[in-house]
């Protein structure tokens, strides 16, 4: 108890040093879990567009983004006719751009797709879907900035487009984006097939025979689980280390904020600690003390950063324009990262500090009163 | 090399001796301690007098292992202290220091202050309170037990630090001008206290002081003048 109220009493002591370098384990462990959960929320609405009512992905073998992949249209009919494949739906992925709005994600698909299945229609009907060439379907968000309405044309791109329907989806890629016939993406991409197909087996326990099929009979295709696909698609790969590296650097600056505290609060009670030493404190006891307070400087930084990090990200969930694109619900696995991660860097800052005050020699600090 | 022989008063036994300490600082330059040696025996008083700067401050902590001699040797209990001697035994259950400035830590209570050696020695938190309300009587600040040290008097203070010191039941005291700071008719109780307390706990007491009268009130005198011991019977 005395020597928590030890650790406590430094603290208190110096209120203002203290919050500051609380405040900025905090702001660091804030920017962390913000920066990896949107990130993270991104991945996993991008799967979640792959993985609509499906289990396996096929796209083209070494592709550095799904973008530049293609899977020749016979392909996905010939795999559409394999016995343990329930359905194989053709999946184009592309870029489109309209008056002020350079980038729009576009979704080449067929009448008979998840996507399309299973959305909200807020107007107009499926059946409708890909009966002209130039009808596109859009999600709620993206008729929202087009200014677009049921029965409306949108140039997108250097075509005019006739809207036969507004969809709502909680995918926020899908919501802001526009669908469209996959003949009708065919063309607009110049592409002879599609990015991906994704494929619902009939039994799930036909999955490795199905990736076996996929590698003997098309060797430069391959078929992946959804989970598989998560975590070897070199895009995310991509994005999960440059956000946990951004978090990272944050943290760091807040870990030298701690380390700075640490060693001025070293330097400003060398006699106390000569005191605790003449009063038979060993050296374990005092670097303990440090790192004590330290570590307790990590913890309420990490808890407030991750109230902190929760409130901006409910409050960026309500900003219209990342209306479905921010994902809030933060991984438990995430948040014991940064929870280990800020304890971690404190008790880093706390190297030095602690090293230093285990060699005050007492006799010195108390020699000049 | 010449030792002040302890006063075979109590059971004899030598509690501490000094062998021809040596000590200088500066590299050298500063010689303070010059063959000194001397024996104290258990239960014995012994005030170190001399003018500052003479090394009696030295002294005090060569005996508590704080600080190491050039030459000689420094033994507590029959062991020599260097660095093959568990040093932090001898600072939590040998030895107990007062100050002059008492050095107590102002932001705890005085309850605090005084149970920092059983946190040390990890001693049971029941047991170190009774330790504590047994010191805490002896010296009358049962009633200032949950006062911050700001709100203390010098005496109280300096009292305080005196329930610090014999928290572990050390049998040796090493007081370094323990009134030095407080005015006379306080100094003079705070004395008396420690006279008492020492007698009542069976503590040999080390002290280090200007105050002559105070010295003359302890069993023997040592004078310290060019870094040599020389010695005074007192009573």
């Amino acid at each position: 108890m005395i020597f928590f109220r030890l650790i406590l009493t430094n603290l208190q002591r110096h209120r203002i040093r203290s919050f500051i370098s609380i405040a900025g384990i905090a702001f660091s462990v804030a920017a962390m879990l913000t920066v990896v959960t949107i990130l993270q929320g991104a991945i996993g609405m991008f799967s979640g567009i792959l993985s609509s009512d499906s289990e396996i992905i096929v796209f083209e073998r070494n592709v550095s983004d799904l973008f530049f992949s293609n899977v020749p249209a016979s392909v996905a009919a010939e795999i559409a006719r394999w016995p343990m494949v329930a359905h194989a739906d053709p999946v184009l992925f592309g870029i489109v751009s309209s008056a002020d709005h350079p980038i729009i994600t576009c979704f080449g698909v067929t009448a008979e797709d998840a996507r399309i299945r299973q959305a909200d229609w807020i107007a107009g009907k499926r059946a409708d879907f890909a009966l002209h060439a130039d009808d596109v379907v859009l999600g709620a968000r993206a008729a929202d900035f087009l200014g677009a309405t049921l029965g409306s044309h949108v140039p997108i791109g250097h075509g005019v487009f006739h809207v036969i329907g507004i969809l709502k989806t909680r995918n926020g890629f899908e919501d802001g984006g526009v669908f469209m016939p996959i003949g009708t993406a065919q063309s607009f991409f110049h592409k002879d097939g599609s990015s991906v197909v994704t494929i619902k087996l009939r039994s799930k326990d036909d999955a490795a025979a199905f990736k076996g099929m996929v590698r003997q009979r098309y060797p430069n295709l391959i078929g992946l689980e959804d989970a598989e696909f998560s975590r070897s698609y070199s895009q995310f790969k991509i994005l999960k280390a440059t956000a946990w590296a951004v978090g990272g650097c944050g943290l760091l600056l807040g870990g030298l904020g701690v380390a700075n505290t640490m060693i001025m609060s070293v330097f400003t009670r060398i006699r106390e600690i000569a005191i605790l030493r003449v009063n038979g404190f060993s050296h374990a006891q005092i670097a303990g003390m440090i790192f004590g307070e330290s570590a307790l400087v990590s913890i309420l930084g990490a808890f407030s950063g991750l109230v902190f990090g929760t409130g901006a990200l409910f409050a960026l969930k309500l900003v219209p324009a990342l209306d479905g694109y921010v994902d809030v619900s933060i991984r438990p696995v995430v948040m014991l990262i940064v929870i280990l991660l800020a304890l971690l860097t404190g008790v880093a800052g706390a190297l030095y500090p602690a090293f230093y005050a285990m060699r005050v020699r007492a006799v010195e600090a108390l020699r000049f009163e | 090399m010449k030792i002040a022989p302890a006063q075979k008063n109590g059971n004899g036994r030598l509690v501490l001796r000094a062998e021809d300490v040596w000590k200088s600082y500066d590299e050298g330059t500063i010689a303070v301690l010059r063959g000194v040696g001397f024996e104290v025996a258990e239960g014995e008083t012994v005030a170190l007098c001399g003018p500052s700067g003479c090394g009696k401050s030295t002294l005090l902590h060569l005996f508590g292992g704080l600080d190491e001699p050039d030459r000689g040797r420094i033994s507590v209990n029959g062991s020599e202290v260097n660095r093959s001697r568990d040093l932090l035994r001898l600072l939590r259950h040998e030895v107990g220091f007062v100050f002059q400035l008492h050095n107590l830590i102002p932001d705890l209570t005085l309850e605090e202050n005084c149970l920092i050696p059983a946190v040390a020695a990890g001693t049971r938190r029941g047991e170190a309170q009774q330790r504590l309300r047994q010191l805490a009587d002896r010296t009358g600040l049962s009633h200032r037990l949950g006062h911050r040290i700001q709100k203390l008097s010098g005496g109280e203070r300096q009292r305080t630090a005196l329930c610090r010191a014999l928290m572990n039941r050390p049998k040796i005291l090493l007081a370094d001008e323990p009134t030095g700071s407080l005015d006379e008719q306080t100094s003079a109780t705070v004395f008396q206290l420690l006279l008492d307390v020492a007698a009542t706990e069976g503590v040999t007491l080390l002290m280090a002081t200007h105050d002559r009268g105070l010295a003359e009130r302890c069993d023997r005198i040592l004078e310290m003048h060019d870094g040599r011991i020389h010695e005074r019977q007192s009573r």
